[in-house]
């Protein structure tokens, strides 16, 4: 499995869909709730007859609605193919009787519309807009980028303009972000060694890292508090932090995985919490603070403190400063290909592997409370 | 009784017993006390008892007559006793006769002795009278003598007060003709007119109150006056050498002018012909150029040992004159003269400076250092007057030493850079077929020896500074702060850091950006070089650098080997690693690529192994290659004879297919994950880019890890049809029989080929594996 989002829209429970990829059997889209309190996990599945799920993602604005991209396969092709869906009215805010029989009570998505992509080539993933009302979304389609505008209740997907990569070289989209920044006009894309941002409106690049990574990106995500802040991670290893206004050199590097890393996710509201996933089964924790929107020294007012106080606090301050890895989760078996926080918690988030495992931890209570206080 | 012998035996023994002292009659008396002691002092006790007395020794001080008789009565046959008894006798009768003649020769001695005193009884009874008579003619003699000495007196007086008289009259001549004198010489001999004045004036000055005396004494201030002010004039307007000045304003002084304003007068005087020379030894000097037109100043007319020399003759001669005047002149004073000297030997220092800083290049250093040397002698003799000049004069040296010795390290930085470079271009350079190229461990060898030679005929250059017969050699800083802080730190040990440096550079800088990345065989290369440094060079060199310039026991601290060698380690782990990687990279791009373009799905049956992956094999054998030339083999894990490494091989690739069978039936999929999950838990994680030993066999190992890793991340993107799986199969069974040997571990590659094919068959439409068999035969064929 490979395909895990939250519940954007959800801000109450902590919920998390994961997508399965099996050729053989109905792929599901597992609901999995998470009891803070009672430290109980719960699951509803829903069926997905399509085809496994590659990406999956989730609408900011409306609960239910959802959308994946999945393999079609025929006998001598396999496709990949977007489509927008609704999950039945009772799961969109979690069900909570009979957990226990969670397995036979599978219900079916309601297909609200297909991406049609016979034109663009297979879907890498689709972004929705991350601050607006759920009717607009981009897909990556081979070297294509798609807005789409949903309507008539998302009913209807229109295709209201695209553009496409050309040149030499490897031109297929590995992945994409939709900047949070600017009125949401901005989408980051990678593509081979390749960083390259999007304006939305003329749909024309503005910014190109060439050569971000050494060897295939394989995801990016924009800090959600500093608007040219943008983390990259990819087949070399690195975690590679960029302000897109200065595009030659990386503002910093992490190396911690021991192989492929396959995704990087900035806690939503914490932007010094950096989550990796790798291929070498490890998720690691990093506190980035040097580079967060955190302000490093005077967190009190000064007023209330008095002198010596105040050095004092400095001292404390000045004291974490260093960017450091707080805690690497060796709980998988086998490669990480998802990690993701939750938008309900932001002390919580979930990783994925390949053979199913779905792990949930916390941020380390020591230091959420240095965070917080 | 017969104790008394065995007492000594028990005596010297540990325990003197008490019984056999109480048995002893006079022995054991004083000995008793001892006996502590004698335990105490064990291994003496016999001696001891040799000294005890003997009772029984017939010519001993404490013989015992009872004792020996009883002795010899119990010890000895009557023949024996008879013969003792005899001698015994005779012994007696011999001494009785002796006695008998020394008691006659006292008695006659005793009475020729009463006869002589009573003679000299009779004699000294003449000699009483005849004193007598002596005593009253000494009495006579004494009256008379003094009767003669009181007529005299008067006489004596008389004469003793008209010799006064003369004396005088010759001092008042003298007087009167001192203003004749002194005109006389005051034109040609200003120094015997001086002479005499001072003779005369404190008499003068003395009788004053006689109006002739007076007269005389006005008449001599005025022509001193007029001396004085023709020297006054003489020392403003003329350039004199500095004797002359210095005779002048002596003068001066003794003619009571103020010490004050000739003190100063002379410091003027003295700056000028100082200023003079300065300028002489500036004009040499090229003047400072700052538009910079001229981009190469032209060449200094003289040697720097020319200048250095002319410099001290001239300047330092003239400077330590003066002062030496200065100080014999004006006493202790040194109020004026120390700024003054300051100033123009900061002046001189600066000017050098300039002249040192002319000598760029690597020039001739000893002759740098004899110019350096001769400065320092020269100085030495001013700095005795001017102690605040040492530090700086001593500053100035250590600085060109120490700019030679950075000049020094530039140097064999750039000239490590042009062997890289010589490196490189062999590298690179295309060999013509059949016809190799210089090795890689020729190439190291070159390198390696090159770099050490230039740095030992640096430290070589280098140690002129410090040569026996230089005398600046012999300050404290040459001593000590030169040879830890500017050789082995500042030359030594920074050269070592910045070779580390530059190897690391080569992993960390360029490899991304774009700039041309360095050749792995360079990687390979330098990372060898850095790990020979770490075992030995270091050490070497280090031992070397302190046997040249032995570090001074309260020297600054110094950088240890260790933590160089630990640097060199990092350095060459960091460029190994990056080896590793690179060629990992470039394995893994091939396999990603070949995996990533295959239509999978509609592929046909599999005929051959792909090329790719023979491909692969090649590339590995020939890393093999390249890495063994510079690496040990390093230990293999289940290392054991060859015959049975094969035999283990055969038995894994049999076994293999046994293995994973279950994963092909789709009947079961779900024990599938189930059993590979379990595989997962007992068998070891493993690290893909972890840091690697300095073998060939762990190289090769972290190669393959990354190179198969990418392809079971691969092959898990894909959707496969059965000739996909088979395909997969047939690659993997290809690449374990070739790559298990290059490997440390088997079971790395083997569980690695595992899950690749395990994530195949989950990623199969229709799992049907091949027949093993024709697996076999495939690959054999290929």
């Amino acid at each position: 499995a490979r395909a895990l989002t939250p519940q954007t829209a959800e801000t109450d429970a902590i919920r998390f869909l994961v997508g399965t990829q099996s050729l053989r059997y109905d792929n599901q889209i597992h609901i999995i709730d998470f009891d803070d309190e009672n430290n109980i996990i719960n699951k509803n599945v829903l069926l997905h007859q399509v085809g496994e799920i590659w990406h999956i993602s989730t609408s900011p604005a409306d609960k239910g609605v959802l959308a994946t991209c999945y393999n079609k396969t025929s006998d001598t092709k396999v496709m990949t193919c977007a489509a927008v869906w609704r999950m039945p009215k009772e799961l969109e805010s979690g069900s909570h009787e009979s957990p226990d029989d969670s397995s036979s009570n599978t219900q079916t998505l309601e297909l609200l519309c297909h991406l049609d992509n016979t034109a663009h080539g297979n879907m890498a993933c689709v972004m929705w807009e991350p601050m607006g009302d759920g009717k607009k979304i981009i897909s990556l389609a081979d070297n294509n980028i798609l807005l789409w505008d949903l309507q008539e209740s998302s009913a209807k997907a229109l295709l209201s303009s695209s553009t496409a990569l050309e040149g030499k070289g490897q031109l297929k989209f590995t992945s994409g972000r939709w900047s949070p920044h600017h009125n949401c006009t901005q989408i980051a894309t990678a593509n081979d060694t390749t960083v390259r941002g999007w304006d939305t409106r003329s749909m024309r690049q503005i910014y190109c890292i060439e050569n971000a990574h050494g060897q295939l990106v394989r995801d990016l995500d924009f800090n959600p508090n500093k608007q040219y802040y943008l983390a990259s991670c990819g087949d070399d290893c690195k975690v590679k932090f960029w302000d897109t206004r200065n595009v030659t050199e990386p503002v910093k590097i992490l190396e911690e995985h021991s192989h492929w890393v396959w995704n990087v996710r900035y806690n939503h509201s914490h932007d010094q919490l950096i989550l990796t996933g790798s291929s070498d089964s490890r998720v690691i924790l990093s506190n980035m603070v040097s580079i967060s929107s955190e302000p490093f020294g005077h967190m009190v007012d000064d007023d209330e403190l008095s002198d010596q106080e105040d050095q004092h606090q400095e001292e404390k301050i000045k004291e974490p400063l260093q960017d450091s890895v707080i805690a690497t989760y060796e709980e998988h078996e086998d490669s990480v290909y998802a990690v993701e926080w939750s938008s309900a918690d932001p002390w919580l988030f979930a990783s994925l592997s390949y053979d199913g495992r779905l792990v949930i931890n916390r941020v380390p209570r020591a230091l959420k409370y240095h965070i917080l206080l | 009784m017969a104790a008394v012998t065995t007492e000594s035996g028990a005596g010297s023994g540990a325990a003197g017993s008490p019984e056999a002292t109480g048995g002893s009659t006079g022995g054991g008396g004083w000995r008793r006390p001892h006996g502590p002691l004698q335990r105490y002092y064990g291994p003496s006790t016999a001696e001891a008892a040799e000294a005890a007395p003997d009772p029984t020794d017939i010519n001993g001080p404490h013989f015992d007559p009872e004792v020996f008789m009883t002795k010899v009565r119990s010890e000895c046959p009557l023949g024996q006793l008879l013969a003792r008894e005899a001698a015994l006798g005779r012994e007696i009768r011999a001494l009785d006769s002796d006695m008998q003649t020394l008691l006659y020769e006292n008695y006659n001695k005793f009475i020729s002795a009463t006869d002589t005193i009573r003679k000299m009884k009779v004699d000294f009874r003449h000699m009483e009278a005849e004193m007598d008579d002596l005593a009253a003619n000494m009495a006579a003699i004494s009256a008379s003598s003094a009767r003669v000495s009181a007529a005299l007196q008067d006489r004596h007086r008389r004469g003793a007060q008209l010799a006064g008289v003369q004396a005088l009259l010759r001092k008042l001549q003298a007087l009167v003709e001192v203003p004749g004198r002194l005109r006389r010489w005051a034109g040609t001999e200003p120094a015997r007119a001086l002479r005499c004045h001072a003779r005369a004036r404190a008499v003068l000055r003395h009788y004053r109150h006689l109006p002739s005396f007076r007269a005389i004494e006005d008449e001599s201030h005025a022509i001193m006056a007029d001396l004085a002010q023709r020297l006054r004039t003489r020392l403003r307007c003329e350039t004199l050498d500095p004797k002359e000045l210095t005779e002048c304003v002596e003068m001066l002084l003794q003619l009571e002018e103020p010490a004050e304003e000739l003190s100063e007068e002379f410091l003027s005087q003295a700056g000028a012909r100082l200023e003079a020379e300065l300028a002489a030894l500036e004009a040499e000097l090229p003047t400072a150029d700052p538009s910079g037109t001229a981009s190469t100043p032209p060449p200094p007319a003289s040697d720097i040992l020319d200048f250095v020399d002319r410099g001290s003759s001239a300047f330092v001669g003239t400077l330590c004159q003066l002062a030496g005047s200065y100080r014999a002149l004006f006493g202790g004073d040194t109020g004026h003269l120390e700024p003054f000297a300051a100033a123009l030997a900061t002046r001189y220092f600066a000017l050098l400076e300039r002249r040192l800083a002319l000598e760029r290049g690597l020039g001739d250093t000893s002759l740098l250092v004899r110019a350096l040397d001769r400065f320092h002698r020269r100085l030495r003799a001013l700095l005795e007057l001017l102690p605040a000049g040492a530090d700086a004069a001593a500053a100035l040296v250590a600085r060109a030493a120490r700019e030679r010795v950075d000049r020094y390290l530039r140097a064999l930085q750039t000239f490590f850079l042009g062997c890289l470079g010589d490196v490189r271009q062999a590298l690179a350079a295309p060999r013509p077929p059949g016809k190799e190229g210089p090795g890689l461990p020729d190439l190291l060898a070159t390198l390696a020896a090159s770099v050490l030679g230039q740095l030992k005929a640096v430290l070589a250059y280098v140690q002129l500074f410090t040569a026996r017969d230089v005398a600046f050699a012999s300050l404290p800083y040459f001593k000590g702060e030169f040879c830890v802080t500017a050789v082995r730190e500042g030359l030594v040990v920074a050269f070592v850091r910045w070779l580390c440096r530059t190897a690391r550079g080569f992993a960390d800088g360029p490899a991304e950006r774009g700039a041309p990345a360095a050749p792995p065989a360079l990687l390979l290369l330098l990372a060898r070089l850095c790990l020979d440094y770490e075992n030995s060079t270091i050490s070497y060199i280090l031992t070397l650098t302190d046997e040249q310039f032995p570090p001074q026991d309260s020297g600054p601290a110094v950088t240890p080997g260790p933590a160089l060698c630990a640097e060199a380690r990092a350095a060459a782990q960091r460029l190994l690693d990056h080896y590793v990687q690179v060629q990992g990279a470039a394995v893994a791009q091939m396999l990603r690529k070949s995996v990533e373009t295959r239509d999978w799905l509609g592929t046909v049956e599999p005929r051959n192994v792909r090329a790719v992956m023979k491909r692969v094999v090649e590339d590995i054998t020939a890393i093999d290659v390249q890495v063994g030339q510079l690496f040990e083999e390093g230990v293999r894990r289940a290392q054991s004879s060859d015959s049975s490494r094969r035999a283990f091989s055969v038995y894994s690739s049999s076994r293999a297919p046994g293995r994973y069978a279950p994963s092909y039936t789709p009947s079961a999929p779900m024990d599938t994950h189930l059993l590979s999950n379990i595989q997962k838990l007992f068998s070891e994680r493993i690290d893909i880019f972890s840091p690697v030993e300095f073998n060939k066999v762990s190289v090769l190992t972290g190669i393959i890890k990354i190179s198969l890793k990418t392809l079971l991340e691969c092959v898990r993107l894909r959707t496969l049809g059965r000739f996909g799986l088979q395909q997969v199969q047939v690659d993997g069974h290809y690449l374990q029989l070739y790559l298990w040997r290059f490997a440390s571990d088997e079971r790395v590659v083997q569980g690695l080929l595992d899950e690749v094919a395990a994530s195949a068959a989950h990623r199969c439409l229709d799992p049907v594996p091949m027949e093993h068999s024709v697996v076999e035969l495939i690959c054999e064929r290929g």
